[in-house]
């Protein structure tokens, strides 16, 4: 019976690797999405027929509430507030797994073995930190909580000395049985570590720490698969904890900042109330029909998407404004800076919902040399990652981030609600260029304003 | 450290090697549902978090690290079913050219 059990868990684990392959390409993804439920549906059956099972009311009970929450979340959120979404999942994830070990040393408290003792600690200080970082990060990204670093003076102290104080704590519980106190402690003195960490770090790098949060998360899995002595638990959470560190280093490279900057650097402003640190300069602002004029006579269009298109919701009316260009025998494509959004692959996934074709969106080393063959570039919410100071200005926070040359096409059509800076605080030399045409309103509505002339 | 437990390190380490030569390969077009999806994954302590909420219970402490074991069991479940529906959800989006391939039909 154990092997039988055995031989499932084996398969299960083998359909998660085998799933993920599949994700390797839009048209098998859906299929390997498929394969990972399946595994875990077995996964959980063989579980469920596992005779150490006597009581099945919590069960049904956890399941039927957990289900019920899960499906009502997933059919109602919107595509632009994905990063909250995968944020708060992230955090459950890494919260059960904190649990399940606590509840765990809860059953043997006055375990020895210092293997078993080091892994529950380590799943609890994981499991911890992942949910209560990751509940920060939802609340940051969801407005909730200001999206600029919160920092204070000796920030950095504070959690050496927490992290300090947690091991000092592990070596005690390890070297002789200790108080229940004492590991409660330790889940506490995680779950500020979490938060902690995560305040002072800014909102354009949120796609830097959910990657992050996604990588403990896994992590945290696999180490309560330690506690558990389960081959499936450490199979999958290792897997999770590859992606999410392979995630995190594209993040980093696409900003050209190590991790350490990013954790620590506190790095950003809110993107909108803080003026540039520069002297006042003029700019023209164009008008939506100016846009349209511009748009109608070029032969070639590409479209570049930032964070500000999610926040004005306005992916289904830019392909409306695609399509119309498209009947004029206009070729437009989409360009997608890795960080653009909040989030790996934000802008992709919002510009599928709005029905573009995804052979329509490219990747930034795929078409940044185009841009000097295109007669317009329509920057829709977008800033850091087309500002040329990232090339040139050695003093700025973005210098050596890879951007989009966007300032190589012939005309640049920039729809943004103001003149501020970026979230790196950096003013943009872009916006000032005579062949920049500004356009000022909220993305969404000038956008539809821009089809209101195209049509006209 | 008993030889059974040097198993588990090895199949960790394995694992995450695995992963790495398989994530690697995911184009950044599906970066998100893939973060969705490994996230439902992570899910995975739905089966310790089964086995902590169905085991015999005496006694308080007992009964105690069972209610513990139902809320993780709800976290889980509302991880892993909500993230892979949101993953199929996502995943169903991307199309190639579905507007085109229907007017030639």
């Amino acid at each position: 019976m154990v092997l039988l059990t055995d031989i499932f868990y084996l398969i299960a684990a083998s359909l998660f690797i085998l799933g993920l392959k599949k994700l390797s390409s839009p048209k098998t993804a859906r299929v390997g999405n498929l394969l990972a439920m399946l595994a875990m549906l077995i996964a959980v059956v063989v579980t469920l027929l596992d005779k150490q099972i006597v009581d099945f009311s919590f069960i049904i009970a956890g399941v039927i509430i957990g289900a019920f929450i899960g499906t009502i979340a997933a059919k109602k959120v919107e595509m632009t507030a994905m990063p909250q979404m995968v944020a708060l999942f992230n955090s459950l994830g890494g919260g059960a797994s904190a649990l399940v070990a606590f509840a765990q040393y809860m059953r043997h408290p006055q375990s020895t073995d210092a293997f078993i003792l080091g892994t529950i600690i380590v799943s609890i200080l994981i499991g911890t930190v992942t949910f209560t970082g990751s509940v920060v990060a939802f609340a940051k990204l969801q407005g909730i909580m200001r999206g600029a670093p919160i920092v204070f003076k000796g920030q950095k102290w504070v959690n050496v000395l927490i992290f300090a104080v947690l091991i000092a704590l592990a070596v005690m519980i390890i070297v002789r049985p200790s108080p229940m106190a004492v590991m409660l402690a330790i889940l506490c003195l995680s779950g500020i570590l979490g938060v902690s960490t995560v305040i002072p770090i800014g909102g354009a790098d949120m796609p830097v720490v959910i990657s992050l949060l996604n990588s403990l998360s896994g992590l945290a899995a696999a180490s309560t698969g330690f506690v558990l002595s389960s081959n499936m638990l450490i199979i999958a959470g290792s897997l999770v904890g590859a992606s999410g560190i392979i995630l995190t280093n594209i993040m980093c490279r696409a900003m050209n900042r190590p991790l350490t900057n990013v954790l620590f650097g506190a790095v950003g402003s809110d993107g909108g109330a803080a003026a540039g640190t520069g002297e006042k300069r003029q700019v023209t602002g164009y008008s939506a029909e100016d846009a349209a004029v511009m748009l109608e006579s070029a032969q070639n269009v590409i479209v570049v998407p930032g964070y500000g298109l999610a926040v004005a919701q306005a992916q289904h009316v830019l392909h409306e404004m695609a399509l119309l260009l498209e009947e004029n025998g206009i070729t437009v494509r989409y360009a997608i800076h890795p960080v653009a959004g909040r989030m790996p692959g934000h802008m992709n996934v919002l510009l599928a919902e709005a029905n573009v074709s995804y052979d329509q969106l490219f990747e930034m080393e795929v078409i940044n040399d185009d841009f000097q063959h295109t007669d317009v570039a329509l920057v829709v919410g977008a800033n850091d990652v087309i500002n040329p100071a990232a090339r040139t200005k050695k003093e700025s926070a973005l210098y050596g981030m890879p951007i989009l040359n966007v300032d190589q096409a012939k005309t640049v059509i920039i729809i943004k609600r103001s003149l501020s800076v970026g979230f790196a605080g950096e003013d943009n030399e872009l916006f000032y260029d005579s062949k920049t045409m500004m356009v000022f309103g909220d993305a969404k509505k000038m956008l539809t304003e821009l089809v209101h002339y195209l049509k006209g | 450290m008993g030889e059974s437990m040097m198993v588990f390190v090895y199949v960790f380490v394995l694992a995450i090697f695995i992963g790495f030569e398989v994530i690697t390969k995911v184009p950044p077009l599906l970066h998100t549902p893939l973060m969705s999806g490994s996230n439902a994954i992570s899910g995975i302590t739905i089966v310790g978090a089964l086995l902590i909420a169905g085991i015999a219970s005496q006694g308080e402490s007992a009964l105690l690290s069972k209610i513990l074991g139902m809320v993780a069991l709800i976290f889980a479940t509302i991880n892993v079913v909500g993230g892979f529906l949101v993953t199929d959800r996502m995943l169903e989006m991307f199309k190639k050219d579905k507007t085109k391939e229907g007017e030639k039909k």
